[in-house]
């Protein structure tokens, strides 16, 4: 049976992570490849690096991370961030990345999500979906896309473009609810469940984890394949390893291989 | 003796991982063996062993491998001429088959029996691609499984595909894995093997099947 999917987080920028990781005494707190390694050690599923990097060009050390992740990590990764050209999977797919994510240039130009799907096959283009809930108290819930950190929006349905974006050949959504990122009061489990449930591939819920309840919540409520959060576990509020027990003990499939604790 | 594995580069990604897999296996294995990335058919010709992975869709990496002047030759030189001992990873897995039937209809090696098909879970909750970790089912005992525990309660394999090696022979399928029904996740044929799942990226279980097979000797 298929397991549900723990994904930490990294939000990676000149190739530091932002946050740097405090539940194991690391040389440097702040090398990604270090926190990459600490978290397949502790059983993460995958491993997500955002390149927040605000320069185009200096890009080339986000490879570097990738790189060096990728030959010490025998687990999957995905990188986004500032993708735009199927130039720019490509070289993140030959250092090492087994996924791309893709946010804004899928919300500017949609073909760009077959081309890239066309060209390296739809399970490893994952389309970022930032969304935000417009529809006022007792209407019928809407969300809409947001760029820019969640600060632009663009008066596009996210249901809609879930829809558009995974007939294109999006092979995975990465579903953030930018009302709860930062948050801790879980994730937008009705925009999560809403979307999943109209779109035949994973979702991955992400924003607003606080407690490992919340996991839970995003796979029960929001139907999520997978759930991502990034402070939890670099905070060292949690462990990995309890998070999946906990997952495991509401009942939830999971992964206990090398983490630990009845299986 | 030393021995050396040629991992075979045609344009597909996620080939550091790959090659630091093997090297580590080589490593830990003790025996001297080499492993080598490369787009070179010579280079093939001489290795010892032959890894050919593969992420994308089907007809681009099969044009992909194609593009390469004398690469396929070598391969049929080497594998089924040969015999020597030989991965396929993911959608070089998939290239064993007859046909591939993403994004038109492409031919494969023609090494095991079958097509690759699209993977239809019989619940229609179920997601696809069939994303993420899952435990083996074995249907024939191959050696590159040996000292690995498979069955619900066995290590997990990663995943990521959305099609998968629907065999026409059940002797050539080694393993398969539960999603809404019974999916393609291994194949075997004399010295020929094939992964749907990504050793490369499975950890405990993955780093042992590598291992297994630098020392198969089919």
């Amino acid at each position: 049976m298929l397991k549900t999917r723990v994904i930490p987080c990294l939000d990676v920028k000149d190739g530091r992570v932002v946050k740097g990781i405090q539940f194991v005494d690391l040389i440097d707190a702040g090398d990604p490849v270090e926190a990459a390694i600490a978290y397949d050690a502790a059983g993460a599923d995958e491993l997500c690096f955002l390149d927040i990097t605000a320069s185009h060009e200096d890009r080339g050390i986000l490879l570097d991370v990738v790189t060096r992740t990728a030959e010490a990590c025998f687990m999957p990764l995905t990188v986004g961030g500032g993708v735009r050209t199927v130039d720019d999977i490509r070289t993140l797919l030959t250092a090492g990345a087994d996924k791309v994510s893709i946010n804004t240039a899928a919300v500017n130009d949609r073909q760009f999500v077959a081309r890239a799907a066309e060209k390296f096959g739809e399970q490893c283009i994952v389309v970022a979906i930032d969304a935000k809930q417009v529809s006022d108290e007792g209407e019928q819930p809407r969300w809409e896309i947001f760029t820019h950190g969640g600060r632009k929006p663009t008066g596009i349905d996210a249901l809609e473009y879930a829809h558009e974006v995974v007939s294109l050949g999006a092979g995975e959504l990465l579903l953030t609810s930018m009302d709860r990122d930062g948050t801790k009061s879980g994730f937008d489990n009705a925009l999560t469940r809403a979307i999943s449930d109209a779109v035949a591939v994973p979702v991955i819920a992400s924003g607003g984890v606080g407690n490992l309840d919340h996991l839970i919540d995003g796979v029960r409520e929001g139907h999520a394949s997978a759930v991502l959060a990034a402070s939890i576990f670099h905070f060292g509020t949690y462990t990995i390893g309890q998070a999946k027990r906990h997952m495991a003990a509401a009942g939830l499939a999971m992964r206990l291989d090398g983490v630990g604790g009845a299986s | 003796m030393i021995s050396n594995v040629a991992i075979i580069d045609y344009g597909s990604g996620n080939l550091h991982s790959a090659e630091k897999a093997f090297a580590r296996a080589a490593r830990e294995g003790g025996t001297g063996t080499t492993v080598t990335l490369t787009s070179d058919p010579e280079v093939v010709r001489k290795a010892d062993r032959i890894v050919l992975p593969g992420v994308g869709a089907f007809a681009d990496c099969k044009s992909g491998l194609l593009a390469i002047d004398g690469m396929e030759e070598v391969l049929i030189e080497t594998v089924i001429g040969a015999g020597r001992p030989f991965l396929g990873i993911c959608v070089g897995m998939q290239l064993m088959a007859e046909r591939g039937l993403e994004y038109g209809e492409t031919p494969g090696f023609g090494w095991i029996g079958g097509d690759v098909m699209r993977i239809e879970p019989a619940d229609p909750m179920l997601k696809v691609p069939h994303m993420g970790w899952n435990t083996l089912d074995v249907v024939n005992p191959h050696p590159l499984l040996e000292g690995i525990p498979t069955g619900p309660d066995g290590l997990h394999a990663y995943f990521v595909h959305s099609y998968h090696l629907h065999t026409t022979n059940a002797a050539q399928c080694v393993a398969t894995t539960d999603y809404g029904g019974a999916v393609t996740a291994m194949v075997g044929r004399d010295n020929m093997a094939g992964t749907q799942f990504h050793p490369e990226k499975s950890q405990t279980l993955g780093l042992k099947l590598i291992a297994n097979f630098m020392k198969w000797a089919p």
